[in-house]
């Protein structure tokens, strides 16, 4: 009797362990896991310029209207830290995020979520930039540290203003430095040059000894700031997708017309309507649908997501099986860059036509 | 019939006992790995721990392929470097600043408000000023540290100070003894395993402080990986170098207790 029972001892505690932990275990599984038709979603954004309008959109009750049109709930949430909105988003948090095309390829889409670009909102026109204090040219930048947000977009547009003046990037030494932080280590003797986004270029440009000697504008339409959803829900609920396109374009008319609305956004970010508007004049928004859908099918979108993809997988960002860039798939309406057996990352445009053709 | 409260467990079975728990953490997070695995494959959340060794063995054991250097022990080294000068100083500090102001109320009464204001101010708080004082490299870290951990040594140091028998500092009197030859002899060799203890309560907060600072501007250290790392939620490089940190901890701690024990064992005798 003794022997069975402690044979058998440790086989039961397993077991019974396995029976009390499963349901302990659940709070980690994606409730979307499965796509299925569903009436509820979620779409978590963070403060940025571009993405401001789903502040707007949430405050004025424009998106609750639309998902009343389509009897959804779409519930939007603001989260503090940008990384930690798309990491909540990749671990299966929320239906939808804000982010940029890069940040879209090496997180969600590296980690397997498979993402398609709803809305194509507007590319960074000026938004971020290469600051030294010394020198007044790229060149100058040869042997200095450089801080900034390693492997975010600054490190990408540092790579890519190096590579345009036939530079690398072992030409300078790159301190990973957190936003938050920049403005204030740009007033310490030991920084020298940095690369960042708005409102802190804006920041840093206002002090004396600050040369700005590159920026986004310089590769037009290579840092896109969109609107990710998860692909299988999207094709599982596409009144979603019609919902937040719908909302979006109402939005971007508000927008554009209304200088109220603009100061709202610029509160709203922890600015005053002035400095919106300056954030603003770097961002090339697209307001209306038109615009959006030319960018999206022009075979420039799927030049810049090689670039992209090529940065990605050269810091190793794409993931340790990658073989090479185009290890994860890419489709665009001019066509699918890289391995079209693994596309996670997708740009779809049909959502905005329907703005462009008010069919929605 | 015995207690519930007079009821020990025997050796092996307060082993076993204290076993037990980390099992169950570790078995809820290969269910829950395996789960997440089955709906997406290439899942970065929970890795599941042949991705989690084989991340170990890239960051630890293989050279890096930028800069040929063994990421995880150049980590460790930066990491362990400040945080070592960092709490030195700061136990300096403490037991300097504490020990005066704790024997001699001529100090005290100008210092005590002062050190009970510094304490309370959050140190993360005034980040940008430490940096336009300090600049951003190695000293700005040091000094989080120092001034994270310190203002808590000093009122530990202070307090036991004060709470050594006062008829201990008649009769070293009685026998002649002067201020200094009473603050030397009778009061250090009495704080001083007081100061370990000091020390080893703060180590927690000297992490967290390092981690904050590692996190704000480097090229290398644990938080600083964790932190560059979380841009594309590498989990299975973040989750080993939390477990690191913990171990590295937990081994100082004890290090710092059986110094303690080996120093002073009549200090442990009394307990």
């Amino acid at each position: 009797m003794r022997t069975v029972f402690t044979k058998s001892l440790p086989a039961i505690l397993i077991a019974s362990a396995a029976a009390i932990l499963t349901p302990l275990a659940l709070p980690f599984t994606s409730p979307a896991a499965h796509a299925q038709q569903q009436d509820q979603f979620s779409l978590c954004w963070s403060i940025y310029v571009g993405w401001m309008p789903w502040e707007y959109g949430d405050s004025s009750g424009i998106i609750d209207k639309w998902a009343d049109k389509y009897g959804i709930e779409i519930n939007v949430v603001q989260i503090n830290d940008y990384v930690e909105s798309i990491n909540q988003y990749t671990a299966g948090q929320f239906d939808a995020c804000s982010m940029t095309n890069m940040d879209a390829l090496t997180i969600p889409a590296a980690g397997g979520v498979d993402s398609t670009a709803l809305i194509v909102g507007d590319f960074s026109n000026g938004n971020d930039a290469i600051i030294l204090k010394e020198g007044s040219t790229l060149q100058d930048i040869v042997g200095q540290s450089v801080n900034l947000v390693e492997l975010s977009v600054s490190h990408y547009l540092l790579a890519r203003a190096l590579d345009s003046v036939g530079l690398s990037e072992r030409d300078v030494s790159v301190i990973n430095t957190s936003d938050a932080d920049i403005v204030a280590a740009y007033t310490t003797s030991d920084v020298t040059a940095v690369t960042t986004w708005n409102p802190l270029v804006n920041e840093i440009l206002s002090m004396p000894a600050a040369t700005k000697v590159f920026d986004s504008s310089q590769i037009p339409g290579e840092i896109i700031d969109t609107l990710m959803v998860k692909t299988d829900v999207l094709q599982a609920n596409p009144n979603f997708g019609k919902a937040l396109t719908g909302a979006w374009y109402e939005i971007m008319a508000a927008m554009e017309n209304s200088e109220e609305v603009r100061a709202h956004m610029g509160e709203a970010s922890g600015t005053d309507q002035e400095g919106y508007e300056a954030q603003l004049a770097s961002t090339r928004m697209f307001y209306s649908p038109v615009d959006a859908v030319a960018f999206v099918n022009s075979p420039e979108l799927k030049a810049t997501m090689e670039y992209v993809a090529d940065f990605s997988f050269d810091h190793g960002l794409l993931g340790d099986g990658a073989s090479d860039s185009g290890f994860i798939g890419i489709e665009t309406p001019a066509g699918t860059f890289g391995n079209a057996n693994n596309v996670q990352l997708r740009f779809d445009p049909s959502f905005m036509e329907m703005a462009v053709a008010g069919t929605l | 019939m015995q207690r519930l409260i007079n009821r020990s467990p025997s050796r092996p079975l307060r082993i076993a006992l204290s076993i037990i728990p980390f099992v169950l953490i570790l078995l809820t997070y290969q269910i829950s790995s395996g789960m997440r695995k089955a709906e997406n494959e290439q899942d970065k959340l929970l890795p599941s721990f042949t991705e989690i060794a084989s991340a170990i063995d890239r960051m630890a054991l293989e050279p890096s392929k930028r800069s040929g250097e063994y990421l995880f022990w150049r980590d460790t080294q930066s990491s362990l470097s400040r945080l070592v000068k960092g709490v030195s100083i700061a136990a300096f500090i403490g037991l300097i600043v504490g020990l005066a102001a704790g024997a001699i109320p001529l100090i005290a009464a100008p210092l005590k408000p002062l050190i009970t204001a510094v304490s309370l101010i959050p140190p993360l708080a005034i980040l940008p000023v430490l940096f336009i004082v300090f600049g951003l490299g190695e000293l700005s870290k040091i000094m989080l540290i120092v001034l994270g951990v310190s203002p808590f040594i000093v009122r530990d140091i202070l307090q036991r100070t004060q709470e050594l028998p006062r008829e201990q500092l008649v009769k070293a009197q009685t026998l002649g003894g002067n201020s200094w030859q009473i603050i030397l002899r009778v009061i250090l060799p009495q704080i001083l395993p007081r100061l370990i203890d000091a020390v080893r309560l703060s180590l927690g907060t000297a992490w967290l402080f390092l981690i904050a600072a590692e996190a704000i501007a480097s090229t290398d250290g644990l938080g600083y990986r964790i932190f560059l790392v979380r841009r594309y939620m590498s989990m299975d490089i973040i989750l080993p170098y939390v477990a690191w940190i913990t171990l590295l901890a937990f081994a100082t701690d004890w290090l710092l207790l059986q110094l303690s024990r080996f120093i002073y064992p009549w200090y442990h005798s009394e307990k």
